[in-house]
């Protein structure tokens, strides 16, 4: 394959335009299959039995009433889920917490699961299974799960990363560090120095459709998987792996996902449903209750953070430190360490020094939730940004101009930047009439920077054209906002013919090669990466049908405008061959015309945006309301500007609800108080202004359209800006999120006593 | 689990009152099925009592209106002679829930429920509705306040229903307003409310007035002193702070996954604050 992915220049068609999407109707109308609306003929309900206790040694399940009740056909626990992980820890872990072995690590830990001809069997079933359980002290808390003496979760777990390999185990699974200079020597050139310390409760990506799939193993070692995901090859290896198939031996279908946002990046469900139906010689269909979602999928991590940064007069940072702790529920986790690699990366410094630490704490398994980790970082950050700024009487937004990073700058995770769009956003922030709004009594106006790395990844698609002239476009990568359009506009922009020709598809784990998840923003940028190496292959062969009509050199063929065209003086007389005559006569020409493309999308151009909001608090009771938002991010390249905007808004609103009133709630019992959406307040319609949007195009040289990945980004800076603003609105510092009214008042009121 | 739907309030109570197993009044349902779904009720029997007659009406009495069990929370706004007599209740029972839960939920479920959190209640108490009850002995009517007794009991008897919820009359010059506190817009539960109903003299004084607390204590809270902070005073800075002082400390709440005792505590005080003002402009005061 000799693929050029470097951006060129051009003038587009159907990229940047705004077409319904294919999957929009159907949505609408209720039409769309999503997880659980996949049903099969004689299929079993499974349901999973969930330890209530937030750490607890298993002595012993005694499954065999369960067993004895009519209608229910397979019972399972760890015993039918053996390790076969072969000494892969993270696999090890993935098992485990899908069902526990030893010991439950968390309120709604699965111990045992049925499955049972209906829904009331199932339950009553889950209700005969007896669990004997030695109760152990648990630990919640990332601070105190730090401390000397704090319940320990796993005793095989050492920390990593330090200078002497410790000979006690902990609950820190690994220390990181990023940086360079010499921060002490940097604070030393400082004339103002803010230090704070923070803090972020855990939160839930939210996403309103539960985990839901149907498995179907086969007397003979086949197997099929109906599930709700955002990376069904990825899901295929690991249920394989788990349950000791070839993975080869078995389909994922991934259905219409209603959100995932990281969130279905893991398995939970999905081997307990294989394993109840090659037990029960049925197909299983398991969908998680809400409060199982809470309880037992993948929240993101709560956090504490210590930050200090300090400036000479003139503004310009001369050092910048962070501390990073970060929950990764009961197993060794990777998330301080991207906090720590994000924390300033908006930033040009010469000192600069973040250390993470991996918590574990009994709380659900970390998982990723939208730009992991950065959100908790960037709030602590841009916090203390506004703060130095005001302490040097410089405007908040001058103040980052000044310090930006720049093409050339190294980041502070070790990289040195291309082109990007930190400087570009804030600039455009500046001169955005929102800045200059006037504001009301008791409100207040905060801004703030984010960054997100982004990701490329294996990506496979298959281009085929009918004999119709319609082109069939299918891609591996699950289509979580919008990518189904814009993958169809950059095939109808790379084929020259309209968007309403093309028609995009997700191919399931048998159809298609390997294809990394859809996350990390790499959706739109690998698969359109791929498509565009797809269509040029496409065009190859339609050049080849034509040179070989009219009997003259491909080479004198060339593609323009959805046409072969005969090149030079002597073929002046041919008429150009559309696309669709070409696919009309391909039967008698050689046979199907098709592109295909495999690669790996490298280059995946980092992502920057800046945030403005206006929040109005309530001095009598803590109550927010937000007033105006406005997100300004670098898309490279917007393929689909809705679907851009969509991401911009989706993930600002995100970013609201956590910064305001998301958070888990755990009582002294450790366990969760609040697993449903009435008291785990995510924000309704009415809670959120409309959030304009603006987007900034500086191409991502890495990609034939410049395009960037523009999912994640959106939720990194709301948490900074918002806070930024509730402090001014209110006149006191906010460090920690959610800043729920009963937080608001309690700080306003300390303000007050002094 | 047998499910029914009499057609006369006396077959229901019968019904009720013969029930082997646990049973449960079904009207709107939108606390009932959220239970049964949620497993933490099982009841064998439900006896849907919307088909009985009258019970989805709203009467106009000499004594003022009877609303039935099953008039959704909805219908009170669509009538106007209700909603200029009493604004307040009016407000109250639009906050719950959604629109769409509006739509099916009833005051008397609201009531029978009984959380300390319901909506509707404290408006009712601060209105001093009545509950007209039907029952196996006969009907009898008691003050909304004595129906529920602690977070989901009520004083209810086996094969009682409340048939009605009954506001009195209005005297000239009276105003009535509820106020709650919820994180959210919408789509919420009251971490602390208040509810306030006055009555003035052509001056402008206070000469009769009510004040309910809701999520403040096990039951509402009807805050006699809190009354007596207004009673014969125009609405003055200085009763104003005094009703806040006393909303605050009549209260009895809990530290819970929804606020603190000292934010409950906090607002409460405003929140009865802010609902005085409304009552009293809506009174015709000044």
């Amino acid at each position: 394959m000799n693929f050029d992915p470097r951006f060129s220049g051009r003038q587009f068609k159907s990229v940047g335009t705004r077409p319904i999407r294919p999957d929009g109707v159907d949505k609408v109308t209720g039409r769309a299959r999503y997880g659980a609306d996949f049903s099969m003929a004689g299929q079993l309900v499974g349901r999973v039995l969930r330890s209530p206790h937030a750490h607890a040694r298993i002595r012993g399940i005694d499954t065999s009433k369960a067993e004895q009740l009519p209608g229910v056909k397979a019972v399972i626990t760890a015993a039918d889920l053996p390790d076969l992980t072969n000494g892969d820890a993270a696999m090890f872990d993935i098992l485990d917490n899908c069902m526990a072995r030893t010991k439950a690590l968390y309120d709604g830990h699965a111990v045992a699961a049925v499955a049972a001809v209906d829904a009331r069997t199932a339950r009553q079933a889950l209700k005969l299974i007896e669990v004997d359980y030695e109760i152990l002290p648990h630990v919640t808390d990332v601070d105190e799960a730090m401390q000397h003496g704090a319940p320990l979760i796993n005793d095989a777990i050492f920390t990593e990363g330090l200078e002497e390999k410790p000979v006690k185990p902990s609950n820190v699974s690994k220390r990181t560090q990023y940086g360079h200079g010499d921060v002490h020597e940097g604070f030393g050139q400082a004339d103002f120095i803010v230090e704070r310390s923070f803090k972020t409760e855990q939160t839930h990506q939210g996403y309103i459709e539960p985990h839901a799939c149907v498995a179907n193993v086969s007397s003979d070692g086949t197997a099929d998987l109906w599930v709700c995901t955002q990376g069904h090859f990825v899901y295929r290896q690991h249920c394989a792996q788990l349950l000791g198939m070839e993975a080869s031996k078995l389909r994922v279908t991934s259905s219409e996902i209603g959100g995932g946002f990281g969130g279905k990046t893991h398995v939970w469900a999905e081997p307990v449903a294989l394993a109840l139906s090659r037990k029960a010689g049925r197909p299983v269909k398991l969908v998680m209750t809400r409060d199982e979602v809470f309880r037992a999928s993948g929240p993101t991590s709560a956090t504490s953070i210590d930050v200090k940064i300090g400036a000479r007069k003139d503004g310009t940072i001369t050092a910048a430190e962070a501390t990073l702790r970060y929950t990764s529920g009961p197993y060794a986790g990777m998330w301080a360490e991207i906090g720590a690699m994000t924390a300033f990366a908006c930033y040009r410094l010469d000192n600069v020094k973040t250390v993470g630490y991996e918590v574990l704490v009994n709380r659900p398994k970390t998982a990723a939730y939208r730009a992991p980790s950065a959100p908790m970082a960037a709030f602590a950050v841009e916090s203390a940004v506004d703060e130095l700024a005001k302490e040097l009487g410089m405007d908040a937004v001058e103040f980052r101009i000044k310090n930006a990073a720049q093409e050339g700058t190294r980041s502070s995770y070790g990289p040195v930047y291309g082109p990007i769009g930190i400087g570009p956003t804030l600039e455009a922030a500046k001169d955005h009439p929102h800045m200059k709004a006037p504001l009301g009594k008791n409100q207040g106006r905060g801004m703030a920077c984010g960054f997100w790395f982004n990701f490329g990844g294996q990506t496979c698609t298959d281009l085929n054209i009918g004999m119709d002239g319609s082109v069939s476009l299918a891609v591996g990568t699950v289509d979580v906002g919008g990518s189904r359009a814009s993958l169809s506009l950059v095939a109808a922009e790379e084929l020259g013919i309209d968007y309403s020709q093309v028609k995009a598809i997700v191919a399931d784990t048998s159809s298609l090669g390997y294809n990394d998840m859809t996350d990390g923003s790499r959706g739109t940028f690998s698969s359109s990466m791929a498509t565009i190496s797809a269509a040029r292959n496409a065009i190859k062969i339609l050049r080849e049908r034509a040179a070989q009509t009219w009997d003259i050199p491909v080479d004198d063929v060339v593609w323009e405008k959805g046409h072969a065209i005969a090149r030079g003086e002597k073929y002046g007389n041919l008429a150009a061959l559309s696309l669709k005559e070409i696919a009309a006569a391909s039967g008698k020409t050689g046979g199907p015309i098709a592109g295909h493309s495999e690669l790996v999308a490298d280059g995946a151009g980092v992502s920057f945006a800046t945030h403005i909001c206006d929040i109005e608090v309530d001095p009598e009771t803590g109550s927010t309301r937000v007033i105006r938002y406005t997100v300004v991010q670098d898309a490279g390249k917007a393929v689909h500007p809705t679907y851009v905007e969509g991401q911009y808004q989706g993930g600002a609103a995100q970013g609201i609800g956590w910064a305001l009133n998301e958070e888990y709630i755990y009582g002294k019992d450790g366990r969760l108080q609040n697993a449903g959406f009435l008291d785990y307040r995510i924000p309704v319609c009415s809670d959120l202004p409309m959030i304009d949007t603006q987007i900034l195009e500086i191409p991502n040289p890495n990609h034939p359209y410049g395009v960037r990945g523009v999912g994640e980004t959106s939720i990194v800076p709301p948490l900074a800006a918002i806070a930024n603003a509730v402090s001014n609105a209110a006149g006191v510092r906010m460090t920690h999120i959610p800043m729920s009214p009963p937080r608001i008042l309690a700080a306003i009121e300390a303000e007050r006593e002094g | 689990m047998r499910y029914i739907r009499p057609l006369s309030i006396e077959d229901a109570v019968g019904q009720l009152a013969g029930a082997a197993g646990p049973a449960a009044i079904l009207a709107g349902g939108s606390d009932l099925l959220v239970r049964m779904k949620g497993g933490f009720v099982e009841p064998d029997l439900i006896v849907d009592i919307k088909l009985i007659d009258g019970l989805s009406e709203i009467r106009e009495t000499a004594e003022g209106f009877s609303v039935g069990a099953t008039v959704p929370c909805a219908a009170l706004r669509e009538n106007a002679p209700l909603k200029k007599a009493w604004p307040g209740v009016v407000e109250a029972a639009s906050l719950i829930g959604s629109k769409q839960v509006q739509g099916r939920c009833t005051m008397a479920g609201n009531l029978c429920n009984a959380s300390p959190a319901a909506d509707s209640v404290p408006a009712l108490v601060a209105a001093g509705a009545q509950a007209l009850i039907v029952g196996p002995g006969g009907k009898r009517t008691i003050p909304v306040e004595a129906v529920p007794t602690g977070p989901g009991k009520t004083s209810l008897a086996r094969g009682e229903i409340v048939e009605a919820i009954l506001l009195p009359k209005r005297a000239a010059r009276s105003g009535d307003a509820y106020l709650r506190f919820i994180p959210r817009t919408e789509m919420d539960i009251a971490v602390v409310s208040a509810g306030v109903n006055l009555t003035l003299d052509e001056q402008g004084v206070v000469t009769a007035a009510r004040v309910a607390l809701g999520a403040a204590a096990p039951t509402v809270l009807l805050v006699e002193e809190a009354a007596e902070a207004l009673i014969g005073r125009k609405l003055d800075e200085a009763a104003l702070e005094r009703l806040a002082t006393v909303c605050a400390g009549a209260c009895r709440p809990i530290d819970d996954k929804r606020g603190t005792i000292e934010f409950r505590r906090k607002v409460a005080g405003v929140l009865a604050r802010r609902a005085a003002i409304t009552a009293y402009e809506r009174a015709g005061g000044k």
